[in-house]
C-alpha cells in the first residue's frame, strides 16, 4: 500500500474534484466537506511519503508499470517530499480558513469553487511529484488554468488581471514546452533521471543551451521572477481572499522548486554553474528583484498589493540563493521556499481577516485593529516579524543561511541587497504596526479603520482565526526547531555536487 | 554555390522556418494588439507553432506511419525503427492540443465576462475605465 502513496496523492484530489463539481447540483453542502476530507487525506499521505523517504530513500513509482524512460515515472526524494508536506498542509489550512470568506465573497459559486481549488492542488502536487518533463508541463497547465479561473472570480478588477495572467502565463508555458522539445531532440528522452544521465555528454551543444534557457525563462515567468513579474501584483491583489491565501504562497514557490529540479536534477550542478554560468545572471536578477520588490512594496497603500510585491522580493531571495550556488546558500534557498510559503499564507490570511471585518484591504483599514481583533494582531505580529527576519521566527534562519552563503562566495551585492531589503521590510511592517496600535495619531482617516466599525475584542469567527494562529505557531516552531529541520531534512534536499 | 546552400537551408528546413515565423507572429500579436480577441488569436498561433515544432521533429525520410505490419521488412521481428516516424511527439501534442483548447476556452470565457463588464474589448479603453 505504502508504495502507492506518491500516485494516490495526485489521483485523490483529481477524482474527488469531479464529485465536488457534481455535488453543486445535488447535495450542495457536501462539496466543501468532501474537498476538506480529500485535502486532509493528502496531508496524511504527504506525511507518510516524507516518513518513507527519510526511512528508505528515494521513491521511484512507475505509472501503469511502464519502465522508465518509456513510461511516466513519479520520483520522490527529500526535496519533493518536504514540498509535498508544505503544499498539502497549507492547502488544508487555507481550506479551513476559506469557508467563511468564500460564503461571503462568492456565495453563488459554492461547490464549483471547491472543485477548482482541488484541481489547483492536483496540479501543484503533481508538479512536485512527477519525474517527467512533459508530465510537468501538463500538470503546470492544470494548476495554472484553475489558478486563472480562481483569480477571475474575485473583485471587479480581477477579470482583467486574470486575463493578463492567462496571456503571460501561456507564453511562459509555451516557452517551457519548447525548451522540453529541444532537450527531447538531442536526447530522445523526457524522464528527468534518464536525462541527467544522457545530458552531460551534450553540455557544449547549442541546442541544449537553447532548451535550458527556454525552460528557465518559461518557469521564470511562472515564478514571477523580476523582470517577468508584471502579472503578479494585480492578480494577487484582486483575487478572492481565499484564493490569494492559497495561490500566492504556493504557486510561485512550487515554480521555484521546478527551477531547482531542472537546474540540479535534470542538469547536474556543473552545467548551470560552470559550463554556461547562468547562476551569475540569477544572482543579479535575484538582487534586482529584492530591491525593486522592496521599493515597490513601500509605495503601496493596499495591503494585499504590498504583500504581492513582498513576494516578488522573496522570490529574489530564493532565486539569488540558488544563483550563489554553494551548499549554504542552497540550504537557505530551499529553507526559504518553505518559510516564505508559510509566512505569506499567514499574512494573506490576516488580509482575509481584515477583509472580513472591513470589506477592504487597504492599509487604512488596519487602523486600530490591535484593539478590535487581538488574535489577528498576534498572528500579524508573528508573520510580520518573520518576514522582517527577527529570531526566533523562521524567516531569520533562512535569511541567515542565505547571508552566510553570499558571504562565503563573496557576492557582496547580493548580501547588501538582502540587508537593505530587510530594512525596507522593517519600514513596511512598522507602518502597519503604527496604524494598528496608535489610534489617535490618525485623526482624519479613522473611518476606514476597523476600530470605527467594530467594538474592541470582537474578533473574526474562530474558523477563520484558528488556521491563521496555527500558521503563526508553525512559524515559531520552524524557527525554534530550525536546526533539527535543516539537519534531518533540508540538508538532504540540497542537490549533490555543489 | 552560395545560392544553392541558402536555398537548401531554407527548403530542407522549411518546417523549422515556419515554426519560427509562426512563433514570432504569435508573440507579436500578443504584445502589440490592443484587441483582446486578437491577443487570444496570437496566443493560439504561438501554441500552434510549438505543436508544429514537435510534430516536425518526429518526421523521417522514407518512413511510414508507426503501425507495425509484421513481415514488411521480411526479418523475423519485422520492426526497424528507421522505417517508422517517431510516434511519441504526436502523442505529446495530442495532450498539448487539449491544453491549448482548455486555455482558449478559459481565455474566451474571461473575454465574454470582460465585455459584459466594460462594454468593450479594446485593452486601452478597459485600462482607461480601470483608472477612473
Amino acid at each position: 500500500m505504502t508504495h502507492q502513496f506518491s500516485a494516490l496523492i495526485v489521483i485523490l484530489p483529481l477524482v474527488v474534484s469531479f464529485f465536488v463539481f457534481l455535488s453543486n447540483w445535488w447535495l450542495k453542502k457536501t462539496g466543501y466537506l468532501l474537498a476538506l476530507t480529500a485535502l486532509f487525506c493528502c496531508l496524511l499521505l504527504s506525511i507518510g511519503i516524507l516518513d518513507l523517504v527519510i526511512a528508505s530513500g528515494v521513491i521511484h513509482y512507475r505509472l501503469g508499470g511502464w519502465l522508465p524512460p518509456w513510461g511516466i515515472e513519479y520520483y520522490v526524494d527529500t526535496l519533493n517530499a518536504i514540498m509535498l508536506v508544505l503544499v498539502s498542509f497549507l492547502s488544508f489550512l487555507t481550506a479551513v480558513f476559506a469557508r467563511k470568506s468564500v460564503e461571503i465573497e462568492i456565495p453563488e459559486k459554492g461547490a464549483l469553487f471547491w472543485a477548482l481549488y482541488l484541481l489547483l492542488m492536483t496540479g501543484l502536487l503533481g508538479i512536485i511529484v512527477t519525474g517527467d518533463l512533459f508530465n510537468l508541463f501538463v500538470l503546470l497547465e492544470v494548476a495554472s488554468l484553475s489558478g486563472y479561473v480562481l483569480i477571475a472570480v474575485g473583485e471587479k478588477r480581477s477579470l482583467f488581471a486574470s486575463f493578463r495572467y492567462v496571456v503571460i502565463g501561456t507564453m511562459g508555458a509555451s516557452f517551457y514546452l519548447l525548451g522540453v522539445g529541444y532537450l527531447y531532440i538531442t536526447t530522445g528522452s523526457l524522464n528527468m533521471v534518464d536525462l541527467s544521465l544522457l545530458l552531460p555528454k551534450l553540455y557544449t551543444s547549442k541546442v541544449v543551451l537553447a532548451g535550458f534557457i527556454f525552460i528557465l525563462i518559461g518557469l521564470g515567468i511562472k515564478t514571477a521572477l523580476f523582470p517577468l513579474h508584471g502579472w503578479l501584483p494585480d492578480a494577487y491583489t484582486y483575487a478572492p481572499t481565499a484564493v490569494s491565501a492559497a495561490v500566492a504562497p504556493l504557486m510561485t514557490k512550487v515554480m521555484a522548486y521546478a527551477i531547482l529540479r531542472i537546474m540540479f536534477t535534470v542538469f547536474k550542478a556543473e552545467f548551470p554553474v560552470t559550463v554556461i554560468e547562468v547562476t551569475d545572471v540569477m544572482v543579479w536578477t535575484g538582487t534586482l528583484a529584492m530591491l525593486v520588490g522592496g521599493v515597490m512594496a513601500l509605495s503601496q497603500s493596499d495591503f494585499k498589493r504590498m504583500l504581492a510585491y513582498v513576494i516578488v522580493a522573496e522570490i529574489g531571495y530564493i532565486i539569488g540563493g540558488i544563483g550563489v550556488a554553494n551548499a549554504t546558500a542552497l540550504k537557505g534557498a530551499v529553507f526559504h521556499i518553505i518559510n516564505d510559503a508559510v509566512m505569506m499564507a499567514c499574512l494573506f490570511m490576516v488580509a482575509g481577516l481584515i477583509v472580513y471585518k472591513t470589506k477592504g484591504h487597504r492599509i487604512d483599514n488596519f487602523i486600530g485593529f490591535f484593539r478590535v481583533m487581538p488574535v489577528t494582531a498576534v498572528v500579524f505580529t508573528v508573520g510580520a516579524l518573520a518576514v522582517i527576519g527577527v529570531p526566533p521566527t523562521c524567516g531569520f534562519f533562512s535569511k541567515w543561511y542565505l547571508l552566510l552563503g553570499g558571504i562565503e562566495d563573496h557576492q557582496w551585492f547580493f548580501v547588501a541587497a538582502l540587508l537593505i531589503c530587510t530594512l525596507i521590510n522593517v519600514a513596511l511592517f512598522f507602518r502597519i504596526f503604527d496604524k494598528g496600535i496608535y489610534l489617535h495619531a490618525h485623526g482624519q482617516n479613522l473611518d476606514a479603520g476597523v476600530a470605527a466599525i467594530d467594538t474592541p475584542g470582537n474578533d473574526a469567527p474562530i474558523s477563520m482565526w484558528l488556521p491563521a494562529l496555527v500558521l503563526a505557531l508553525v512559524i515559531l516552531l520552524i524557527g525554534v526547531f530550525n536546526q533539527v529541520i535543516v539537519e534531518t531534512v533540508i540538508r538532504h534536499a540540497v542537490p549533490a555536487g555543489i | 554555390m552560395i545560392v544553392d546552400a541558402v536555398t537548401l537551408l531554407l527548403v530542407s528546413k522549411i518546417n523549422y522556418w515556419i515554426y519560427i515565423v509562426l512563433m514570432m507572429l504569435g508573440l507579436y500579436a500578443m504584445m502589440t494588439k490592443k484587441n483582446l480577441v486578437k491577443k487570444i488569436i496570437g496566443m493560439n498561433i504561438l501554441q500552434t507553432a510549438v505543436i508544429l515544432f514537435f510534430i516536425s521533429i518526429s518526421a523521417k525520410n522514407n518512413a511510414t506511419i508507426p503501425i507495425i505490419e509484421h513481415g514488411q521488412t521480411s526479418s523475423h521481428s519485422g520492426v526497424q525503427a528507421v522505417d517508422y516516424i517517431n510516434p511519441l511527439p504526436h502523442v505529446l501534442m495530442l495532450t498539448a492540443i487539449v491544453v491549448a483548447v482548455a486555455t482558449l476556452g478559459v481565455a474566451l470565457a474571461l473575454v465574454i465576462k470582460l465585455f459584459n463588464q466594460y462594454g468593450t474589448l479594446e485593452e486601452d479603453e478597459i485600462i482607461a475605465r480601470l483608472e477612473e
